[in-house]
């Protein structure tokens, strides 16, 4: 099998991936997409960590299914945020949205 | 190198390519779909990590939910998917920068850990991940207070999505 050090380096290449989209993409619904990969991620570790250590202790699976859940609620009121502010700004480019700026 | 080995390594420069898509595409709507791409990667990599039932939901409650939702919400604010116009803000250096940054320490930390290069040993003949995932899942001596507060963060979150996007006239 392959060693842990290889899905941990995977981890943490698309981690790094997701992060670099999050400063960088002016489009609010893309800095959610660059959260996204940052949450598998997260999940591939979970799930990495699990298989490799004691396979009878679930914990690893049972917090990769509360990450899919969190997930689910981070996105639905991401881009309900997203879908309101374009109702009222008429934009979704995160640099306009400063109204809460002095 | 054994074929799991070598389906390891095309899965992960899969994913990593399209999740490079995903991050620097022009177009919105191939963003939405290489990230896809990548989730299905994932998906794959928890297969190959022995966890089916993981690698299904990520399929439905990933792909098949959120991705999905993000394609409604790009066409949703269409008109500002154009394609003119830099994506990236104009400090994308500092960014790339940061993100190398991140990578070159979670590699240095983890390099450092004793337990990097272990090896899994093979799964018990007849172990059945599912069921013991279940039972974690709904058993007081397990997680069923950090499964029930997730449920609740669910249904807070979803009132919460209808509450801000609702259109009043």
């Amino acid at each position: 099998m392959v060693p842990l050090s290889r899905y941990l380096m995977f981890a943490a290449a698309l981690f790094s991936i997701g992060l670099f989209g999050v400063l960088v993409r002016r489009n609010a619904v893309a800095i959610l997409l660059g959260v996204e990969l940052m949450l598998n991620a997260v999940n591939i570790n979970l799930v990495a960590f699990w298989r490799y250590s004691d396979v009878f202790a679930m914990a690893g699976q049972v917090f990769a299914v509360i990450v899919f859940a969190v997930a689910a609620a981070e996105v639905s009121v991401g881009l309900a945020l997203v879908i309101s502010v374009y109702r009222r700004r008429n934009t979704v480019i995160a640099d306009d949205l400063d109204m809460l700026k002095f | 190198m054994t074929a799991q080995q070598i389906i390891f390594l095309i899965v992960a420069l899969f994913t990593l390519g399209s999740g490079l898509m995903v991050v620097t595409t022009r177009n919105l709507v191939h963003a939405a779909l290489w990230l896809v791409a990548t989730l299905f990667g994932v998906a794959v990599a928890y297969a190959l990590l022995n966890a089916n039932f993981i690698a299904v939901v990520q399929v439905v409650v990933y792909i098949g939910a959120i991705a999905i939702l993000f394609i409604f919400a790009v066409m949703l604010t269409r008109r500002d998917m154009r394609d003119t116009g830099p994506q990236m803000n104009r400090n994308w250096w500092a960014g790339a920068l940061v993100a190398l940054l991140v990578f070159a320490g979670l590699a240095f930390l983890l390099s450092g850990w004793s337990g990097f290069q272990k090896t899994a040993a093979d799964l018990p003949s007849g172990f059945d991940a599912v069921g013991l995932l279940g039972e974690a899942l709904v058993s007081p001596e397990a997680f069923v207070l950090p499964f029930e507060v997730a449920s609740v963060l669910l249904l807070a979150a979803l009132v919460g999505a209808v509450y801000v996007a609702f259109n009043r006239k």
